[in-house]
């Protein structure tokens, strides 16, 4: 190690006063062991060798000296399982996006305007979000149950053409997915954007009213604009969320009807739990990683490149 | 906000008070009203349906209350529901989680507790860049570090094995879950703390220094019982992320040890025998009995939690 390097020079000319620094805060250093561990063995060294082994023609034993470069990768981007998870992901990943922000802003906005309730809107809006995936994935299979659910009530109070059924529905599966995905995490969102809100000084909302612009137009012109350091959060929490959708899938649909709901997550587990085909689930979980750098790189340039320069 | 009115009615400066029927009322509170029925129908229909009996949901609709009231389905989800051949309920699902859930919660927090006391007060070479690798890992997905934690764990344990001479397993057990929790809970967590250590008053620290407290000295005589609130947003965030977990659970215990999240899934998605929809819904009410206790009890501070890992320090 470098640090070594520089002070076994510096402590040989003063060795009588000064310890070795490498022994300085030697408990804080000790203490800190589960989280060196962690940082390079795990989130580095775990990903490293998932990345490794990518490469590698591993079946049911990681093998890491059978080397066939991109081959994993070819086969991946030419299997249809692993090319409808891609595509649901994207639908799934840009309907949630956009619904998450327009539905926690739009709550959050209407839960500030000092109106009467306001911790019982906020307690009912957030509830979702303490359940987990497999508890809401469950609840709206059931909702969404075609003959008991909300298509025959419909259809019971007189509308007998009514049909929402999107669990067994290929083509519209992924949306009923949405509907419970929606409802469990947009609560959360409301509480970062209301969070966000309070943070606007009141003098803004004086002087807009003072000019005479609509609310409306004060919370698009101003308000929005104003808030950008806590879209772009929200951004990357919801970006972050969308890539990890396994569990509500599993609960909801477990991937059917057919292959029609499958996402990335699954695939990877599955190639590596079920069906014995590591290097496959290497190169997906790979691919998960690539497509999470794509957007947390931007934003962390953005973020910490900025604060740098300032 | 009662406040907000009367004193726009008494100070003349004030804006134009309110009607309180006007039109954009009406849609303000419209529109809270039927993004409230979104948000609470699941709960409802899970309640509803698990108080009902089989013949009752054969002949109505998910939203009919329950004309006969019977407990059964709540009695029958705990003790005796199926998963495969086992048919003990979900109890077992239950006691496994909490077994996972005490240590779990205990170790994480300890640990996370500690690095960032030590990240904020006894910052070293290098600490700094640990604590980034930590923030960026929380974004890396699990399924990238799954495949080799499992064979780390099964390293470790045989490793253990091997120097203490009794049969030590990891992978598959309660205690290579909750290893695998502590390290995955471990950048939110230390990030909470090390935000909280990062406000407390330099003097106090060096007042302690000076006094010849060492590192574990100010820890416990000093900080731990000054940052006692943050402990318990640490624990809220904890009790409900773990309960919640479904991916390890699935991946490192084996049937005896699944926990609850997993079992649940089990017993409803079983494709064996008929389906019992308040059976069902009751089981996944038990299931998410728990962490909604925590969010109702806990109020403010479950937000709080939250928030935490989403408001930057």
């Amino acid at each position: 190690m470098a640090v070594t390097d520089g002070t076994g020079t510096e402590s040989a000319k003063t060795s009588a006063r000064r310890p070795n620094r490498l022994f300085k805060n030697l408990t804080a250093k000790t203490a800190s062991i589960p989280m060196i561990f962690t940082a390079l063995v795990v989130f580095i060294g775990c990903t490293g060798w998932t990345i490794y082994h990518s490469f590698t023609k591993s079946r049911l034993l990681p093998a890491p000296d059978k080397w066939v470069g991109l081959d994993q990768y070819e086969r991946l981007w030419s299997t249809r399982r692993w090319l409808v998870s891609i595509e649901n992901l994207a639908i799934y990943g840009i309907c949630s996006l956009i619904l998450s922000l327009v539905i926690g802003f739009t709550l959050a906005a209407l839960l500030d305007r000092k109106i009467r309730g306001e911790g019982i809107f906020r307690t009912i809006f957030l509830y979702p979000f303490a359940l987990s995936f497999i508890v809401t994935g469950l609840v709206w299979q059931w909702v969404l149950n075609p003959q008991f659910g909300i298509q025959s009530v419909v259809q019971r109070w007189g509308w007998e053409s009514f049909t929402f059924d999107p669990l067994n529905n290929a083509d519209i599966v992924i949306y009923g997915i949405l509907i419970a995905g929606i409802w469990q995490g947009s609560g959360f969102i409301m509480v970062i954007m209301l969070a966000g809100l309070r943070g606007i000084d009141e003098d803004i909302w004086k002087a807009t009213r003072v000019e005479g612009i609509p609310t409306w137009k004060t919370y698009i012109v101003v308000i929005i604009p104003m808030m950008r350091p806590v879209f772009v959060t929200a951004l990357v929490l919801i970006a972050a969320g969308i890539i990890k959708v396994y569990d509500l899938v599993v609960a909801q649909t477990s991937g059917g009807p057919g292959i029609a709901s499958e996402v990335p997550a699954k695939y990877v587990i599955e190639k590596m739990f079920q069906s014995q085909n590591l290097g496959q689930g290497f190169a997906a979980s790979t691919m998960m990683l690539v497509s999470v750098l794509v957007v947390l790189i931007p934003w962390a340039y953005l973020e910490f490149g900025g604060k740098r320069r300032d | 906000m009662t406040d907000v009115t009367t004193n726009t009615r008494t100070t003349p400066r004030g804006t134009k008070p309110r009607r309180r029927m006007s039109p954009s009322n009406i849609m303000l509170y419209g529109t809270l009203f039927v993004a409230s029925v979104y948000y609470l129908l699941p709960l409802y229909v899970m309640i509803v349906t698990s108080l009902k009996g089989m013949p009752e949901i054969r002949l109505g609709n998910v939203f009919s209350p329950p004309v006969e009231v019977t407990f059964e389905p709540w009695v029958k989800a705990w003790a005796e529901a199926c998963t495969g051949i086992n048919c003990d309920g979900l109890s077992r699902g239950f006691w496994n989680s909490v077994q996972i859930l005490v240590p779990s919660v205990a170790l994480s927090i300890a640990i996370a507790s500690v690095n960032g006391y030590a990240l904020s007060l006894w910052k070293f070479k290098g600490s700094e860049v640990f604590f980034t690798i930590l923030i960026f890992g929380a974004f890396i997905p699990y399924q990238v570090m799954i495949y080799p934690m499992v064979i780390l764990l099964r390293e470790a344990g045989e490793g253990l094995s091997f120097i203490t001479g009794t049969r030590i397993r990891l992978m598959g057990s309660v205690w290579g879950l909750v290893i695998v929790h502590t390290i995955f809970g471990m950048p939110i967590l230390t990030l909470l703390f090390r935000n909280y250590f990062a406000s407390v008053p330099e003097e106090l620290f060096k007042a302690a220094r000076v006094d010849g407290a060492g590192f574990w000295g100010i820890y416990f005589r000093i900080m731990l019982p000054m940052a006692l609130p943050i402990f318990v947003v640490a624990m809220i965030l904890q009790v409900t992320g773990i309960w919640n977990d479904f991916l390890f659970g699935v991946i490192f215990t084996k049937p005896d040890t699944y926990p609850m999240t997993v079992q649940l899934n089990n017993i409803v998605n079983s494709v064996q025998g008929v389906k019992e929809y308040n059976v069902n819904m009751a089981a996944t009410l038990l299931t998410g009995l728990v962490p909604l206790i925590i969010y109702f009890a806990s109020g403010k501070l479950f937000v709080r939690g939250i928030a935490a890992g989403a408001v930057k320090g």
